[in-house]
């Protein structure tokens, strides 16, 4: 095997009195794929930050290409040749693909800019990763995975040989992804070192040369990737048998419908939608992304403009905002909690309490009632935080996920609508959330559960409708609910599966 | 810095307020310290009672402005509405004095002039605003000029002045009080002590910081979020047409450059209280500091000749811009 390229020797990492990492060993090889795995707060990030020089380790040894040295900045990294892609895009969104590419660097003929070389160069690195984006196109009409490969692009035209990418696909939808992945394989190709960090273990599982799995702030296994199968990846993150990532199903109980939607309209986005939801039931909403799911159930839910027949138990409601819907006792949990479900530079108390605050004020607002509230969700939804004062943005997405359920079931909506529940969270606590699901259902409430993972909405709903091209496809319930059926009805692959029964237009 | 770094960093400052709650305090205790230093009639009486009551003007539109600029908003246009109801409480004051005669029903009668003229012009800018969704800064910079040229009109570009009788009747809306505070201080008192409850404690300012910190999570949070923001133009509006009731028994007219700049000194005191001008945060006792700082500079400029009284502007322009810097070492790594 090569020698490595970059490697962490008895890292460790200290904020304040508080040890993030305990001693990490790790070391990243020449055309070879690493994959980093670890539930959130695993240190994962940290562990990535001081290979990429943005923070310093507390004690331990980075050896490049076998010496030992020390980054003061990230710029001493890049000098090396080691780069790190964000999870957030690094790119200014109003400035062209060419402009981004060369940002900072810019190329000059006297004292006026290059543009021809700039956009040949530019070019060439893109189509080195078959990235069709026109150089003279903004940044923000791109989709996902443009961006990410003009990331990889800018990257690579700086000589990286050590590449680091920090979930790098949670935001790409699965052709993106196919597309990423591709591009990371010929990368490997071409000798570059490369880390990356996901959640999703098939991906790793399908990419991945070697493999290091974090619990909190220790190694617990690191060798090759081969040698483990998802289960195990799984268990060794979590540290105990994640086999029953799914709480049982309980027997359906007679249907007693409380929401029914005839002929729903979101005008670009869901035409002629039709279905019953019934009292204590989880139904899922399975789909490619951009088949109208959400905007499905945010016209639904008062977001977005909309029209159609809509009862609640029976009586015919007309929801104009999202105000009305949680009258009738409707709610829907947005499947992005950073940009639109919570205050990220706010306390977990004024976020909590945003969407019930007349419960918690007569004239003016009750902080003790308040306070109590996050102190009782706390304990049901078992938020973990070190302190209650902290900024929800410093939260990891997991308590963030579930800060945000308290707060939609804070409302105590009879109906629910929860968009992606577990995106971008770790294994553990994706159970815990599951169950939770499942309580609200026992305790009588009904819940849609919209979720691009295939094994989430299987393990999880009791019935599913699938959409596609902003209609529902067909519904498939029972043994029916597999993974080829739901991808037979998203595609509209022709017989659409011997057993899934397309809906009836009524 | 990471996320977690600063949160790190943070915590020992829990138990000390930080830089931008004590900033603006030690601003004021400075500049009341250096006019004491200065000039011994500075603390008296008379000259007090005389600063807190021109800030009343200014400060009653600030409160206002506090809950727009909380929201995401802005609101150039109080200075010029504020010169526009002045006049027309002038003209409407004037033409009903043959019919009403001096007496407390014409005063009456003007104060519901600038009051519903305060609402409405308040409710306007709102709605151009969320309704049609055009940029705040966009719609008051129009409705800024509008009102100016308007009153300008109105005055066919001299002064208007109420009738000298029913002046001298007004004159003590302005001049007397209870206590011997005066009626704009209590006003001013009553307004900022409402609002500092409104911002604080009530439904309405904590759906403004969550506006102003990031709309899209109030909307999914089944806040009405154009209501709210309309909510915060009308009440500015009104707060304008209390402040030119206040106002213009002072001098019983109104020409083209009554009110002149208030807006931006109603927007500098919000800032240097501590709210942020992009939003999501805001303290109507901040804004209360600022706007006697602003006007204890002018103050004690008049009261001493060691600097021009003309250098006011340039003055309170560099406590401005300090303000903003100090916030800023404040929240460092945010």
């Amino acid at each position: 095997m090569n020698e490595p390229v970059l490697s962490l020797h008895g890292v460790s990492r200290s904020f304040g009195a508080v040890e993030v990492l305990h001693g990490i060993d790790i070391a990243l090889r020449p055309g070879r794929v690493h994959a980093l795995i670890g539930e959130n707060g695993a240190g994962k990030s940290t562990t990535m930050k001081i290979m990429a020089g943005y923070q310093p380790a507390t004690s331990g040894t980075i050896r490049v290409d076998g010496q030992e040295m020390t980054f003061a900045s990230m710029a001493e990294a890049e000098a090396r040749g080691i780069v790190m892609i964000h999870q957030e895009f690094n790119l200014a969104e109003q400035l062209t693909v060419e402009q981004n590419f060369f940002l900072g660097r810019e190329l000059k003929k006297g004292w006026l800019l290059d543009k021809t070389r700039m956009r040949a160069d530019a070019r060439k690195y893109l189509d080195r990763l078959n990235c069709r984006a026109h150089v003279d196109r903004v940044v923000s009409n791109l989709p996902n995975s443009d961006k990410q490969m003009l990331e990889i692009a800018r990257a690579l035209s700086r000589d990286a040989r050590v590449l680091i990418m920090d979930e790098p696909t949670a935001v790409l939808t699965y052709a993106e992804t196919d597309i990423l992945l591709e591009q990371v394989r010929a990368l490997r190709e071409h000798g570059t070192a490369i880390l990356f960090t996901s959640h999703k273990l098939d991906e790793v599982k399908a990419i991945a040369d070697d493999l290091t799995i974090m619990r909190d702030g220790d190694v617990v296994y690191s060798g090759p990737a081969a040698d483990l199968d998802e289960h195990q990846m799984a268990e060794a993150m979590v540290g105990r048998d994640v086999s029953n990532l799914f709480p049982p199903k309980p027997a359906a109980p007679a249907p007693q419908p409380v929401l029914e939607v005839a002929g729903l309209e979101v005008p670009g986005y869901a035409h002629d939608i039709s279905f019953t939801l019934n009292k204590g039931e989880i139904l899922g909403i399975a789909g490619l992304i951009g088949s109208g799911r959400t905007e499905t159930f945010e016209g639904l839910c008062g977001l977005r403009p909309h029209r159609g027949a809509v009862r609640i138990n029976g009586q015919p409601v007309q929801i104009r905002q999202p105000s009305d819907a949680l009258t009738y006792g409707l709610s829907y949990l947005t499947e992005d909690r950073k940009t639109r479900g919570l205050l990220l530079d706010k306390s977990m108390r004024e976020n909590l309490t945003l969407q019930s605050l007349e419960k918690y004020s007569g004239w003016l607002i009750d902080q003790k009632a308040e306070e109590a509230a996050l102190t009782q969700a706390i304990r049901e939804f078992d938020i973990r935080s070190g302190d209650r004062a902290i900024k929800v943005g410093n939260l990891s997405g997991g308590n963030q996920q579930k800060l945000l359920l308290a707060k939609t079931m804070l409302a105590e909506p009879d109906i629910v609508v929860i968009d992606e529940p577990t995106r971008g969270i770790d294994i553990g606590t994706k159970q815990q959330i599951y169950d939770f699901i499942r309580d609200l259902a026992a305790q009588g409430r009904s819940i849609v559960v919209i979720s691009s993972e295939m094994q989430e909405v299987i393990g999880l709903a009791d019935r599913i409708l699938v959409m596609r091209l902003g209609r529902i496809a067909g519904e498939v319930s029972g043994d029916r609910m597999t993974e080829d059926n739901i991808v037979r009805l998203a595609m509209g692959v022709e017989g659409q599966g011997r057993d899934a029964a397309p809906m009836e237009a009524t | 810095m990471t996320a977690t770094e600063t949160t790190s960093a943070r915590a020992p400052r829990r138990g000390l307020p930080s830089m931008t709650v004590l900033g603006p305090i030690l601003a004021l205790l400075v500049l009341l310290a250096i006019g004491v230093f200065l000039n011994e009639n500075f603390l008296s009486y008379a000259n007090i009672t005389n600063v807190l009551a021109r800030s009343a003007f200014i400060g009653i539109i600030a409160v206002g402005m506090t809950f727009v600029i909380t929201s995401g908003g802005l609101d150039l246009s109080v200075g010029s509405m504020a010169a526009f109801i002045a006049g027309l409480m002038i003209l409407v004051m004037n033409a009903a004095l043959p019919t009403l005669g001096i007496g407390v029903p014409i005063i009456l009668l003007g104060m519901a002039t600038a009051v519903v003229a305060g609402l409405f012009a308040g409710f306007l800018n709102g709605i151009l605003i969320t309704k049609l969704g055009i940029e705040a800064f966009i719609v008051t910079l129009g409705s800024m000029g509008i009102y100016r040229s308007l009153v300008t009109w109105l005055a066919d570009g001299g002064t208007l002045s109420l009738d000298f009788g029913l002046r001298t009747f007004y004159r003590p809306v302005y001049y007397d009080g209870i206590l011997g505070v005066s009626w704009p201080i209590i006003v001013f008192a009553v307004v900022v002590i409402l609002g500092e409850i409104a911002m604080r404690s009530a439904v309405f300012g904590r759906h403004c910081a969550a506006i102003g910190s990031n709309d899209q999570v109030a909307k999914y949070s089944s806040i009405n979020v154009n209501r709210v923001r309309l909510m915060t133009y009308v009440l500015l509006g009104l707060l304008v047409g209390i402040a030119t009731i206040m106002y213009v028994p002072r001098l019983g007219s109104a020409s083209a450059s009554t009110g002149l700049l208030w807006e931006l000194e109603a927007i500098a005191a919000v800032i240097i209280g501590g709210t942020v001008l992009k939003g999501g945060f805001g303290r109507v006792w901040g804004t209360v500091i600022g706007v006697l700082i602003l006007s204890l500079i002018g103050n004690i400029l008049n009261l001493t000749d060691l600097v021009s009284p003309y250098l006011n502007g340039a003055i309170q322009g560099a406590i401005i811009i300090l303000a903003v810097i100090l916030q800023r070492e404040g929240r460092a790594g945010a």
